[in-house]
């Protein structure tokens, strides 16, 4: 048994519950109409506008940071995974090495901070 | 003691015996699918049950006691209840991504789910990069949740959705740095290897300084990406009605509320295995605890994981009700200002200590 095939298992296993689940509750479940059933839920007020409407950038430059930090958490997984052998091979440089990256990545965060996109504004 | 594993090669040899190759390995993917399956809903129903039982007597109250004896059934009778309830699809929603939400939020945590070890031979999920497998399944999970906030046409869930986006995407970071410092210690990605490493001694000990602040930003982290406690704000009620899962309606919504319940459970598994050493039993590394060390020992692996998880569900638990919710500035101060810096230190702390230890 291979851990892919288990994979695809699983996965299939979950599409499976939640489309078998929504068929039951659809057979199962009553199923009437009127005008107001239909309306989007605002404290029962009709909706104003459309409700796809814009929202706060302050959202756009978190994913942009998470983006960036999350990229290089990535390439320091591998790093992480094989920092033992490095150290037996290595010593000091195994740490060293990968400061200078940490550097960069701290610099970054520093850079964000200081220009105030880390501020809820 | 028989282990699991050996249950396990029983039963493969025992089905390879009888029938054609093919049909054994089908009947075999069946039991790997149904048992998951199985064991998900029934953590659910119990989880759901000891949220309400003990969030009532935080509040003073008894909690459900009507549905069989202590009630419960209680959870079971909800399920069944929510199953009949009518699925309303509301006007101008953009049906296929609203769908697709769902399926989404579920696949993220079942997957994540599979990637557990139970005990002692109960891999299902076992790949070589299991750590970083967990860590990029579940974050499908957000964007279920953005799918749903999105295409429900409704004000409150985009709000919603787009806070919830950026709590977990935030609160992700620090997780993910924070099971990178006990990769060090560990060397390896796969879940085995990572438990297998704790025999001895459970990684929270090996390196007790690191390993400590990298357990306490996870729980942290963790605790914020499941959308509870304090950290509440994309369901805030009484902002928000009900954040993303505000239009859904009867199962729709029922499988937002699975998801979240096992995703308690799924942080509160992982923790358990990167840093309480999974289903190894404690060892105390000391010539007169051999007596001891045996007795622990003896106690089954499936329920030193189940202990320490639900131990851990519990401090969240503990901690949902003990709390007032945090605002958004707030959230985003405490990750990118107090645990980003903190796991960053740490890491390479981590690093230190494996070198000059």
């Amino acid at each position: 048994m291979s851990t892919g095939v288990n994979f695809i298992v699983v996965l299939v296993t979950a599409l499976i519950m939640v489309g078998a689940a929504l068929i039951i509750g659809w057979l199962l479940a009553p199923k009437s109409t009127n005008a107001q059933k239909g309306e989007p839920y605002e404290c029962g007020i009709p909706t104003r506008g459309t409700s796809w409407m814009q929202f706060k950038t302050g959202y756009y430059l978190f994913a942009i940071l998470f983006l960036m930090f999350d990229v290089e958490t990535v390439l320091l997984f591998p790093w992480a995974a094989s920092y033992t052998q490095f150290v037996e091979q290595y010593g000091v440089m195994a740490l060293v090495s990968v400061l200078f990256f940490l550097f960069v990545l701290v610099l970054g965060l520093a850079y964000a901070w200081k220009k105030g996109a880390l501020e809820w504004k | 003691m028989i282990t699991f594993g050996e249950i396990i090669n029983n039963v493969h040899t025992a089905l390879t015996g009888a029938l054609p190759e093919w049909l054994a390995a089908t009947i075999e993917y069946i039991i790997i699918g149904a048992g998951l399956l199985g064991l998900y809903c029934v953590l659910a129903l119990i989880l759901i049950l000891l949220e309400r039982k003990i969030c009532a007597r935080f509040q003073c109250r008894i909690g459900p006691n009507r549905v069989g004896p202590f009630g419960i059934f209680q959870s079971v009778a909800d399920m069944i209840k929510i199953l009949l309830k009518e699925i309303i699809t509301i006007n101008n929603v953009d049906n296929i991504l609203f769908k697709t939400a769902l399926f989404l939020a579920i696949a993220g945590s079942f997957c994540t789910f599979g990637a557990l070890q139970f005990g002692d031979g109960l891999a299902c999920v076992d790949f070589n990069v299991g750590v970083f497998y967990i860590l990029a399944i579940s974050s499908l999970g957000v964007v279920g949740i953005l799918l749903a906030g999105w295409s429900s046409n409704n004000k409150y869930t985009l709000i919603g959705a787009m806070r919830s986006g950026a709590q977990l995407i935030s609160y992700e970071l620090s997780a993910g740095i924070s099971i990178m410092t006990m990769v060090l210690l560990a060397g390896s990605l796969n879940i085995s290897e990572i438990i297998a490493g704790q025999e001895k001694a459970w990684f929270i000990f090996q390196a007790p300084i690191p390993a400590l602040i990298a357990f306490v930003i996870y729980l942290i982290a963790g605790h914020a990406e499941t959308n509870r406690g304090p950290f509440d704000l994309p369901e805030a009620e009484s902002e928000l009605t009900a954040g993303y899962h505000t239009e859904y309606s009867g199962i729709q919504f029922g499988f937002f509320y699975l998801a979240e319940y096992l995703n308690m459970f799924i942080i509160a598994g992982v923790a358990a295995t990167v840093f309480l050493g999974g289903w190894q039993p404690l060892q105390i590394n000391a010539e007169w605890a051999t007596g001891i060390n045996e007795i622990l020992a003896y106690i089954p692996t499936w329920l030193w994981f189940m202990g320490k998880t639900f131990a851990l569900v519990l401090l969240s638990l503990w901690v949902r009700w003990s709390f007032p919710r945090l605002r958004i500035d707030q959230l985003l101060k405490l990750e990118w200002k107090v645990l980003m810096p903190i796991s960053l230190v740490n890491l390479l702390l981590m690093a230190g200590w494996i070198l000059i230890f």
